[in-house]
């Protein structure tokens, strides 16, 4: 199933990574932030959503990362270049992130951020839409949402443009080690 | 027609940008819709929309009330109404009772629909559209042209002039850039927005959720950033189950832009928390404005199986010419002609309705499984009824009735029109008929009709009968195609009969509304075709043989005459097309084909009715196949011809062109010859290659056979 998500998702332009250990995977965060530009100045910061992830490994690193926050607001969110979070599931068959956004936190990030980074559990990989929908009780999340690539538009003579009003890059980071392999 | 309707016509099909822009897309889009929905059952996955929507158009009240409990268990106010003047002094009363200066939107026609933005805008509120093609013709004020892509009409030089003076800016043409620049501009007006205003894609009962996609995420920060969040649905949104959103997800993007989903689907199920802990002041509006109404009627209740994709308009080969506005200000295409007609009224569907050349390619596509053309037909039958029919036109459809003297009509017009006629065409007419020979040349009247020719031929002794019914064009301006037929059917061991009391199908006055002019034609044509008893009615003209099939019926159905309903079944039992009855007679090996070896190369055009009423493609095919003829497709085979009948006389503006395209996808594939099995698309491609000059013989599938025949 990831190679048939891999597939789809990068089919509609988002970048998929994918490590065995939460370590690996952190180490490409830094990584990743500190090539693409990552300071303490207006559009260059990065925000890091409350997630299960980052329970798990060691934060000093991140620490030590000048611009990256770990408070969510309005304000950061709309002046950060980066944002991260952990998406819950991904669809096999569309390239779809999807995540029990109803803190607002996690919107925030994944949606005024340039660059989204999504961090999901490899385990997280479903078929399908019937699948997810089946897994997601609405009574116990008021706002569900779905991301397929990044935000695109071709309002303007139907030439697709990637960026409009979400992020114009969406990363991808499969972690084996946060549950399991598939 | 309206003289302010014909012009926006005039004016649309000559926007390059609007024709151009529309062309290209809807090209791409047939290649790109097939490529999305690989690997799934189509037909049954618009039955399983189309059962999941007539359930809930069926018990609208029950699953309004049901969602009404759950959204508000979770949160959110949720208010009926059937009235849009109410729905406007709700959002307004909210947005009083918290100071609301600013509201964004994403995308919602049922805001359109009730022209909401005005209304604030005039109470002081300021509005801002945030879909990018929404926010592009805000501020050019205009209204979209299209339901899913609302600014496909502007070039990127209009845009960025309209940026450029928005943002007081000189701006380039480079379209990255522009919608860079409209991030930036938006995003402000994101953040300070205290109203959010958003439409729902689906309504969920069983858990009060709505369902919002979008490709740009502004619905995402529409029902993020400001404290209030107001959704503005029609009930015709509604699904019973939560379940029932995985076909409708699963379809609409599809159907739409070819794309497997869109960016973001946000499935929202009460409210969620603000960045300051409060919660989302959530509002959800259910408009009925008709769809109740809409919901009572047997026939148009089908119309609230639209799942709001816009595949009919990215289908039609009229839409593709003439785009959105023509169609009015809000709901386009063959959808919107017919909810313009319930949502505003029917009158204003007047003009529009008259667009639609009944080609059925949208029926084809609909994932609503919703018969649009059929409820166009519909609209038309009942503007008839309600308002008359112009003088002109009763005066045509009370002659189609009388037999003798419609017949003798077109036997004096074969002599009045010989002026005009050069060899077997008209080429041209004088004065206001001008029009009907521009870019086409009409067939000359037969000097002697088939009905006569028919007495001269002398048929070999058969065992079997066939009635042939002629329809007008082959009986008055073909003959010889008529001859034709018998000579193959002959062949196969088949005498034809010809009743001479077989008079016009009726389909010119049903496809215009005139049911009672067309049940007096089914009646005369049932009494006249059974009267002699043969296996078989075959015709060689399609739109006939849809009339006999199955157009008596429903005629007499929509009219209440069910009396007359058990014959025309009889003569529908019997009613097959040459085509289909030929290839039958090579399979049961009464007839073989190929009589001579050389092999010539044709090309075939699909005619609408052959291919989408009776789903028939492929025996004419193998027929000119083993008849010795390579076919070489050509492409958009099976696009109308624009032909449609009475439609390329009443709207030769929007014909020509769709012919124009039809003879360079002939001409393209450098054959020689093309066949078809319709005598209206022979008479509208005939005369087109005539008038272009273009050495490529046209002619109906049966003269092609017969020729083969010694």
């Amino acid at each position: 199933m990831f190679q048939q998500f891999r597939i789809r998702a990068e089919g509609v332009g988002a970048e998929v990574h994918r490590f065995a250990t939460n370590d690996a995977a952190l180490d490409f965060v830094i990584r990743f932030l500190q090539d693409e530009g990552l300071a303490d100045s207006l559009q260059s910061t990065a925000l890091w959503a409350e997630c299960p992830f980052l329970k798990l490994v060691d934060l000093q690193p991140l620490l030590r990362l000048g611009g990256l926050k770990f408070e969510v607001t309005r304000e950061l969110a709309a002046e950060a270049r980066f944002g991260i979070s952990q998406m819950e599931w991904a669809l096999a068959d569309t390239g779809s992130l999807a995540q029990n956004s109803t803190a607002i936190e996690q919107r925030l990030v994944s949606s005024l951020a340039t660059i989204h980074i999504a961090l999901v559990p490899t385990s997280g990989i479903l078929p399908d839409m019937p699948a997810l929908l089946s897994r997601v009780n609405p009574k116990e999340c008021a706002y569900l949402a779905m991301i397929t690539g990044p935000s695109r538009t071709a309002d303007i003579e139907r030439v697709l443009t990637i960026g409009v009003h979400g992020p114009e890059r969406l990363v991808i980071v499969f972690v084996d080690e946060l549950g399991g392999a598939n | 027609m309206a003289t302010e309707f014909k012009e926006s016509i005039h004016k649309a099909v000559n926007n390059a940008n609007l024709t151009g822009a529309l062309g290209k897309f809807s090209e791409a889009y047939k290649v790109n819709r097939v490529k999305a929905y690989e690997g799934i059952d189509f037909e049954e996955l618009r039955g399983q929309i189309s059962e999941i929507k007539s359930y809930a158009a069926a018990h609208q009240e029950e699953l309004s009330e049901l969602f009404t409990k759950n959204a508000e268990a979770h949160g959110a106010k949720v208010y009926r109404t059937k009235d849009p003047g109410e729905v406007r002094e709700y959002i307004l009363k909210v947005a009083m009772e918290n100071g609301v200066k600013t509201v964004v939107k994403s995308k919602s026609m049922a805001t359109e629909e009730i022209h909401l933005n005005p209304f604030l805008e005039n109470a002081g509120i300021e509005v801002g559209e945030t879909d990018l093609g929404e926010w592009i013709i805000q501020l050019a004020g205009q209204t979209p042209s299209h339901m899913v892509m609302p600014a496909i009409h502007m070039t990127k030089e209009e845009v960025s002039e309209l940026f450029s003076k928005e943002l007081d800016e000189r701006l380039s043409t480079d379209i990255p850039r522009l919608v860079k620049v409209a991030r930036t501009a938006l995003r402000d007006k994101f953040l300070q927005a205290d109203m959010g205003i958003s439409g729902g894609n689906i309504a969920v009962a069983e858990t009060g959720s709505i369902v919002l996609m979008t490709n740009e995420g502004n619905a995402r920060l529409v029902t993020s950033l400001p404290k209030i969040h107001i959704a503005l649905v029609g009930i015709e949104k509604l699904v019973a189950n939560f379940k029932d959103v995985v076909p409708i997800l699963t379809a609409l993007p599809k159907s739409a832009t070819a794309q497997l989903l869109t960016s973001y689907v946000s499935i929202i199920s009460g409210a969620t928390p603000n960045t300051d802990g409060s919660l989302k002041n959530l509002h959800i509006i259910l408009m009925d404005n008709r769809r109740s109404e809409m919901a009572d009627d047997p026939k148009f209740k089908q119309a609230l199986q639209c799942i709001r994709c816009a595949s009919c308009l990215n289908v039609c080969p009229v839409f593709r010419l003439v785009g959105g506005h023509v169609f009015g200000k809000i709901y386009t295409g063959g959808i919107g002609t017919i909810l313009t007609a319930w949502f505003d009224e029917l009158k204003k569907s007047e003009d529009i309705q008259g667009l639609c050349i009944q080609c059925g390619a949208c029926k084809d596509v609909c994932p609503g499984k919703i018969d649009i053309p059929e409820l166009i037909m519909e609209i038309r039958r009942r503007l008839v009824k309600d308002q008359g029919m112009p003088l002109l036109q009763k005066t045509i459809y009370s002659v189609v009735n009388n037999r003798r003297l419609f017949h003798g009509m077109l036997r004096a017009a074969s002599v009045a029109a010989k002026p005009f006629t050069t060899g077997k065409f008209v080429r041209h007419l004088p004065m206001f008929l001008a029009d009907l020979t521009d870019g086409r040349s009409l067939p000359a009247i037969a000097e002697k009709p088939f009905r006569d020719r028919f007495k001269e031929i002398t048929q070999p002794p058969c065992k079997e009968k066939a009635v042939f019914y002629g329809g007008c064009l082959i009986d008055f301006a073909y003959p010889e195609m008529g001859e034709a037929a018998i000579k193959v059917l002959n062949k196969a061991g088949i005498e034809v009969l010809f009743p001479e009391e077989q008079t016009c199908c009726g389909a010119p006055a049903r496809y215009n509304g005139a049911y009672e002019t067309a049940a007096g034609n089914a009646e005369s044509n049932i009494k006249a075709l059974l009267s002699e008893d043969a296996n078989y009615i075959v015709s060689a003209c399609p739109t006939c043989t849809v009339a006999l099939s199955r157009e008596f019926i429903s005629t007499f159905e929509s009219l209440g005459k069910t009396e007359l309903i058990p014959e025309a079944r009889k003569l529908a039992d019997k009613t097959i097309d040459f085509s289909t009855l030929v290839m039958k007679l090579v399979r049961e090996g009464r007839l073989t084909l190929k009589e001579r070896e050389e092999v010539e190369s044709i090309t075939y055009h699909d005619s609408c009715h052959l291919k989408r009423t009776m789903q028939i493609s492929e025996e004419p095919r193998e027929l000119l196949k083993q008849a010795g003829y390579e076919i070489h497709e050509m492409f958009e085979c099976d696009t109308c011809c624009g032909m449609g009948g009475s439609y390329s006389m009443k709207l030769p503006e929007i014909s020509a062109p769709i012919l124009q395209r039809k003879l360079h996808n002939i001409k393209e594939t450098g054959v020689k010859i093309v066949a078809m099995d319709c005598p209206g698309c022979v008479m509208q491609i005939r005369g087109g290659i005539d008038q272009d000059g273009a050495a490529i013989d046209v002619r109906h599938t049966v003269e092609l056979l017969a020729s083969k025949l010694e």
